[in-house]
């Protein structure tokens, strides 16, 4: 069985898609936590953040949040320890939208009561996807024989079944996702919210948010390129002359054991006495010469 | 006019790269190679390993032209003034006792260590950026390197490449004991080589058998080599090696018959055309002269005789630049039958190995020890042994004992002395002293891990035992990590040793020798030196009662309401006297009847 860092049982997932340009976010089980989840989502990340850990995203970008795992009525759980609520998510995706991260945003969520992870959504262009309606449970698909315990839920099972079918070009449309998994085959009501989406469902494809088509523009001028000889004969000549100037280099010994043996430690930088050091010397003075008299001083000083 | 730029444009093409002017040689070369060793225990060992190497001087020039070496690694080592960088991610545990020693271990997890050019001001500050850079490349959790899992040893990791001087406050070593491989490492890996996964050996590298493995270890090494024999100039070298070991039982299905397509369920087809060398090495060295215990099909057209970490081995070569080896028509699948069962008799056991435990009871306290055997008969050899204990673990270093055979023996004492002296107080700088050397840094809590470096001297033919005490710390309740209860890991002790070799080796020309024997440089063939590593270790820390706040808070809030409402009815409720409504429904519905005539009630 392959290891992938993104397998677990029964936790969290996330997973962005971006429409223009194309990218997805890694992240591994660890660092999967709601105050990073928000604010990859917001952008409030330290500065030293590699770009494969951010959300590189404009007001041009269509984004798509899958979340799956266990939840409640106005709750997600997050590795078994911490919960995200739904007025957290809704006011990440205001703000969001304050700052003009996203386009439109399809949010697509598979736990438990999960329609009552969108009801509190205000802002607009989102459109919101849920397994189940609030006060039902979202079930899961059939246990796999072999390992015991159910792989997958139904929901993402029919929505995946659904969506292998699309390739890039094609043209159906999110009325279409709305009805995958009628109750019937879910057992839970699935349901969907697009009060806050400017357009239609039914002119909205579902390759907006679940491909990645990059458009190409042809064109016939050409281009020569011409490589520049001057910097490649100076660079050259550069590195012989060098060549001739140094020392033979050698390679460090592995285990130098007389060296070690008689390596001197670095003593360290000498700092004065910390606040607390003085605060505590003068006070022992004070007490000492309120008890005695200050006719002592002389003694001492 | 379109044609005859286009024509143009072809002669452009046909002229090479190198265009106008005078045609630069490449100046980068690849070269790639697969070791695979059959282990005592009846494993198989696969290593393979791809070099690089780049004859430019990254620190004084500007480059932009990246050909085969990575530009994400250039830009990384100019940008942070790097002058080494090693980083092993590994699942699982090199045996040592039952396997051999190997051409380079890596410990379990993550490991990162780097030298920084002596012209860097800020060295934390530069690691700290190098590790996050690093995590994004490799889409590892590298980030969490920081300065609770950092230090700076002082006599053990020298710099593997050129080196004008070894001062180690450049140097930061790091390890995530508990970082994950999958796949989503090995594929920013290997889109790291000229190759990719395409042509050559890389072929092999297929995820989903490279996992099912007993160890898996993915590394890159960045490093400044030799550029000629005479050594007067520098060229980068990066090396990426994959080392796997897979297990008998588990992939041959318990025949101990291998062959490529077995292992990597992939032949290979085709060298890389970037390479400038590409072979594949056999070890036959236990069955070499007598045929009939052993085959190896294809028959090799050459072998390769050398002294490998300290004995003599032999290794049959298949070139796949060759084309009598490889070709379009014939793949490589190198097969090996048995065709006797080998003999049942006691695997060589290697002269270094190590052990390491942790013992007590309860949650208080515990006790670390780390067990040396050295199998030599004669010789005794000089040990580095490096311990980073993270702060949570409270050593006693007053309890730090040292035995060998049952007597103490102290940190590199040069003869054993009759009458021993009185333990050296550790605080002391063991320089004005005596002829040993330990250095031990205390940690400084939720900041710096512990430091202790010591060099013994293994008696030959003994077991050697290092122990200290500890006591468990209670963290507070937001730093523990989502599963407490798993425990805690403690990262691997290190071993640099110069271990005796049983045949003297040959100082050869590096630039020949196969990539397996020029991992580290050696400067004295009578020992070869080695770097193992011991397990991790898992320890549990007292945990409180998670459930705790969420108690108080059910607790007080009951409290309160019934205290605060309780007085505040007792304030603000006014009582009224209300008429009693009685009757029964005869009653009620004569009043109804009533209301509709407008007659008063009843």
């Amino acid at each position: 069985m392959v290891d992938t860092c993104f397998l677990s049982q029964g936790l969290t997932t996330l997973a962005g898609l971006l429409l223009l340009p194309f990218g997805s976010l890694a992240a591994s089980q660890i660092e999967v936590t709601v105050e990073n989840f928000l604010r990859v989502l917001t952008g409030r990340i330290p500065s030293s953040t590699p770009r494969s850990k951010r959300l590189l995203s404009d007001d041009r970008s269509n984004i798509l949040i899958y979340m799956t795992g266990h939840g409640g009525n106005g709750f997600l759980k997050f590795q078994d320890s911490e919960e995200i609520t739904n007025i957290e998510l809704a006011d990440a995706f205001e703000q969001m939208w304050q700052k003009r991260r996203y386009n439109e945003l399809l949010f697509i969520i598979d736990t438990c009561q999960g329609a009552s992870m969108y009801e509190r959504f205000y802002s607009p262009n989102i459109m919101a996807l849920a397994s189940s309606q609030v006060g039902e449970d979202s079930l899961s698909h059939q246990p796999d024989p072999a390992v015991g315990v159910h792989l997958m839920d139904r929901y993402t099972f029919y929505v995946l079944e659904f969506l292998e079918e699309i390739n890039p070009a094609s043209q159906t449309n999110m009325n279409d996702l709305f009805q995958v998994c009628p109750k019937s085959l879910c057992v839970s009501t699935p349901g969907h919210r697009t009060d806050l989406f400017q357009r239609d469902p039914k002119n909205v494809l579902i390759t907006d948010f679940f491909g990645s088509v990059r458009k190409v523009e042809i064109t016939t001028e050409t281009l020569s390129l011409q490589p520049d000889s001057g910097v490649i004969e100076s660079s050259y000549k550069k590195d012989q002359m060098v060549e001739e100037l140094m020392e033979p280099l050698k390679y460090a010994e592995q285990l130098p054991v007389a060296q070690i043996i008689h390596q001197k430690p670095k003593l360290k930088d000498w700092h004065p006495p910390g606040g607390f050091i003085l605060g505590l010397w003068a006070l022992i003075i004070m007490v000492f010469f309120k008890t005695y008299g200050i006719k002592h001083m002389k003694f001492i000083f | 006019m379109a044609a005859a730029v286009r024509i143009f444009l072809l002669v452009l093409l046909l002229l090479g790269p190198g265009g106008w002017g005078q045609a630069e040689p490449p100046r980068d070369s690849l070269r790639e190679e697969l070791v695979i060793t059959p282990l005592p225990s009846g494993d198989v060992a696969a290593t393979f390993q791809f070099r690089t190497r780049w004859d430019s001087e990254l620190q004084r020039e500007w480059v932009s032209h990246y050909r085969l070496f990575p530009k994400a690694l250039g830009q990384l080592i100019s940008k942070y003034s790097l002058r080494e960088l090693h980083l092993s991610l590994t699942q699982g545990f090199w045996r040592t006792r039952y396997w051999g020693t190997p051409f380079l271990q890596a410990p379990s997890g993550a490991e990162l260590w780097a030298w920084f050019q002596e012209t860097v001001t800020d060295v934390d500050e530069s690691w700290k950026e190098l590790s996050n850079v690093l995590s994004g490349i490799f889409c590892a959790s590298l980030n969490f390197i920081d300065s609770t899992n950092t230090v700076t040893p002082t006599a053990s990791f020298k710099p593997l490449g050129l080196a004008n001087g070894t001062d180690h406050s450049f140097l930061r070593y790091a390890v995530l004991p508990r970082e994950v491989v999958c796949t989503e490492n090995l594929t920013p890996w290997k889109k790291l080589l000229p190759c990719s996964s395409k042509a050559g050996l890389s072929v092999l590298l297929k995820a989903d058998r490279l996992f099912h493995t007993s160890y898996h270890s993915q590394a890159v090494h960045i490093r400044p080599v030799c550029r000629n024999a005479r050594c007067t100039s520098v060229s980068w070298e990066l090396r990426q090696t994959l080392s796997v070991v897979f297990d008998a039982f588990v992939t041959g299905q318990g025949k101990k018959d291998w062959s490529l397509f077995r292992m990597f369920s992939r032949t290979l087809t085709e060298p890389c055309p970037l390479a400038l060398e590409s072979r594949v090495y056999v070890d036959i060295t236990s069955y070499g002269q007598d045929n009939e215990t052993l085959e190896v099909y294809p028959p090799p057209l050459t072998t390769y005789q050398d002294v490998i970490l300290g004995t003599r081995k032999t290794y049959a070569v298949y070139d796949l630049l060759d084309a009598a080896v490889v070709s379009n028509s014939r793949s490589l699948n190198i097969q090996l039958k048995w065709k006797r069962p080998p003999e049942n008799e006691a695997p060589p056991v290697p002269f270094l190995y190590a052990q390491r435990y942790v013992s007590g009871y309860g949650l208080q306290s515990g006790e670390l020890s780390t067990l040396l055997y050295n199998t030599h008969p004669y010789r005794a050899f000089p040990v580095l042994l490096l311990d980073s204990v993270p702060w949570y673990l409270r050593l006693y270093v007053h309890t730090l004992t040292i035995t060998s055979k049952g007597k103490e023996n102290k940190p590199s004492e040069r003869s054993p002395q009759p009458a021993p002296p009185p333990p050296l107080p550790l605080h002391v700088p063991q320089h004005l002293s005596s002829q040993g050397y330990i250095h031990y840094q205390p940690a400084q809590d939720r900041m710096q891990p512990h430091l202790l470096e010591m060099l013994i001297q293994l008696p030959a033919n003994s077991i050697t035992k290092v122990s200290i005490q500890f006591e468990r710390a209670l963290l507070k309740w937001t730093e523990y990590t989502p599963d407490p209860n798993h425990g805690f890991y403690v990262s691997p002790s290190v071993l640099s040793a110069l271990v005796p070799s049983v045949v003297a080796a040959k100082p050869g020309d590096w630039e020949e020798s196969p990539l397996f024997n020029s991992l580290f440089p050696v400067s004295d063939s009578s020992s070869y030196f080695v770097r193992l590593y011991t397990e991790p270790l898992l320890v549990s820390l007292p945990t409180p009662d998670f459930s705790m706040p969420y108690n108080v808070v059910c607790l007080t809030c009951t409290v309160v309401a019934v205290c605060y409402g309780s007085f505040y009815n007792l304030l603000t409720r006014t009582f009224q006297i209300e008429e009693p409504r009685k009757g029964g429904l005869a009653k009620r519905l004569a009043n109804l009847v009533r209301r509709a005539r407008g007659v008063p009630p009843l």
